[in-house]
């Protein structure tokens, strides 16, 4: 199994949150975050003085899915954020040991 | 409209004709309606007044962040409130002696000392001056001015003065301070003997209330953070619907502010020209707004909307000392100019380190300074000699007796809130009260 995280523009939820269910992703978690990479924020003028704003609002997606579907969920997700402009966000893949569905008590790929 | 206009007057001319006989019997009305009319125009111009210190205090709660809102709302409410005391307990008879000064043309006699209205129903024979006014209306009238003195001080003072000082600075300007030296002027005292002219008070109420918040700024000092290291560290409004909506106010409230300035409606010159006060007020705004739209497109690349803001004001103010004489390109041009002002201005207060949260100083103070000179360019009864000393005058005064206040303050009251309180802000610190409770931040 394997555990995607993915931080992407906000704008781009709905469009990733399709592609992820034709795929036939079965669930997702989405939270709005705040960071920067390389781009280390940007610079604006308030009132003729110029501040940076070191942390840009992003949206970061959590999925958990078996280790078969990992790819298509990755490239599912690239293909529909990816702007070709600095700032499109980052994929993370982790291996996932376990999982659990509370409400049965499966566990492994069964409670995904 | 046109075609309406001609329908109306052949409507009107028929009720006239067949009211004639009855008009007859009234041939005094006409000296009756000039007070009523009068009175009338004071009222309503007073209500619009009114509604600026609305406008103030939307304007100021979206520039403060969101964690001093709350102050900000509750020292609007309370200086509007203590203005009205101020006004009342001294400043009204301070500000208009009537003739009856302590010392000709500097100071009034002050009796009685507190302002008295007419009696309750009263006659033609009852009233103060049948000739011009009712006193009630005037009284309310000039008092709205007062408040709107008291609130230029409090946006550039936000997010760092204790409130109770604050309050007693916002006694001594309304009671004190602003009277005295409006007496000079529109109390009939030495300025206005001297041919200086300042219709609706660039100088007398807006450059007063702008000396006074530099005092204020600069015994108080900046915010905590603003200015590092030889840089400038924006601290940026909270809530711009509010400001906005507050310029939006401020900018209908000035109709009444120069509008009612005419101080008459009572004959047709007197009608006419409140409205083209009203129509100069308009143009001058726009224009600041334009001037201050177009200058930080071309600084900044990118439109600033708060300085936009801080221009449609600088144009209002820039018209209120001569609104009736320009032509509306003249309005505009001249408001343009105060919107240009703001725009180099507020950068440069910066560079001082003079902390002015919500830009009154450029607003208030510099461009109420360049709506005074500009006097003499649309009106040949000013002189720029006069325009300057006046200014000069009421400034010097205005500054050293507020920085003098705001240096008692601070020696017996303190004048600033501790850093702890101010990083937590004052809505925790001073109220714990906070604007948005079930905002998470």
């Amino acid at each position: 199994m394997k555990y995607i995280v993915a931080i992407i523009q906000p704008s781009r939820l709905t469009a990733v949150h399709e592609a992820l269910v034709a795929v036939g992703v079965e669930g997702l978690t989405s939270s709005e975050v705040q960071g920067y990479g390389r781009q280390k924020g940007k610079s604006e003028i308030y009132r003729g003085a110029e501040y940076t704003v070191h942390f840009l609002p992003k949206v970061k997606i959590e999925l958990a899915v078996a280790a078969d579907m990992a790819d298509k969920a990755v490239e599912a997700i690239k293909s529909v954020s990816a702007t070709g402009k600095i700032g499109d966000g980052k994929i993370f893949i982790l291996n996932l040991e376990d999982a659990m569905r509370i409400r049965t008590g499966e566990t492994g790929v069964d409670a995904l | 409209m046109r075609n309406f206009n001609k329908f109306l007057g052949v409507a009107v001319a028929t009720v006239a004709a067949v009211a004639l006989p009855t008009m007859a019997f009234a041939q005094e009305l006409p000296e009756h309606g000039v007070y009523i009319m009068n009175s009338v125009l004071f009222l309503m111009a007073g209500f619009l007044v009114m509604f600026m210190a609305c406008g103030f205090c939307m304007l100021e709660a979206g520039l403060v962040r969101a964690k001093n809102t709350t102050m900000q709302l509750t020292k609007n409410m309370a200086l509007f409130s203590i203005a009205a005391v101020g006004y009342y307990l001294m400043g009204y008879n301070l500000m208009y002696p009537l003739g009856d000064w302590s010392i000709e043309g500097y100071f009034s006699g002050l009796f009685p000392a507190v302002a008295v209205m007419e009696a309750v129903g009263i006659s033609a024979e009852g009233a103060d001056d049948i000739s011009y006014a009712s006193t009630g209306s005037d009284y309310f009238f000039q008092l709205m001015f007062c408040a709107a003195t008291a609130s230029i001080v409090s946006g550039t003072v936000a997010e760092r003065v204790k409130l109770w000082p604050f309050l007693v600075f916002t006694l001594v300007l309304t009671a004190f301070i602003y009277p005295l030296q409006a007496s000079w002027k529109w109390g009939g005292g030495f300025l206005d003997e001297m041919g200086f002219l300042d219709f609706a008070g660039s100088t007398v109420v807006h450059s007063v209330g702008g000396w006074a918040a530099l005092a204020g700024a600069l015994v108080i000092g900046a915010r905590t953070g603003k200015y590092k290291d030889g840089r400038v560290i924006p601290m940026p409004g909270a809530n711009l619907p509010l400001a906005t909506l507050g310029t939006f106010i401020l900018w209908l409230g000035w109709f009444g502010f120069n509008g009612g300035s005419q101080l008459a409606m009572g004959t047709i010159g007197d009608v006419a020209d409140v409205s083209r006060i009203f129509a100069n007020t308009n143009a001058a705004a726009a224009g600041g707004s334009i001037a201050a739209l177009i200058l930080t497109q071309i600084f900044y690349k990118k439109v600033d909307l708060t300085m936009v803001l801080n221009g449609a004001l600088a144009g209002l103010v820039s018209i209120t000392a001569e609104p009736l004489t320009p032509t509306l390109g003249a309005a505009t041009l001249i408001g343009a100019v105060g919107g240009v002002i703001v725009v180099f201005a507020v950068p440069f207060l910066d560079k001082l380190k003079i902390d002015d949260v919500v830009g009154a100083i450029p607003v208030h103070l510099i461009a109420g300074i360049w709506g005074t000179l500009a006097v003499p360019l649309t009106n040949s009864d000013a002189s720029f000699g006069t325009q300057i000393t006046s200014i000069v005058i009421v400034g010097v005064f205005t500054f050293v007796v507020s920085y003098i206040v705001w240096m008692l303050l601070k020696m017996f009251m303190g004048v600033r809130v501790s850093e702890e309180d101010e990083i937590a802000g004052l809505d925790n610190a001073e109220l714990g009260m906070e604007a948005y409770p079930e905002f998470t931040r």
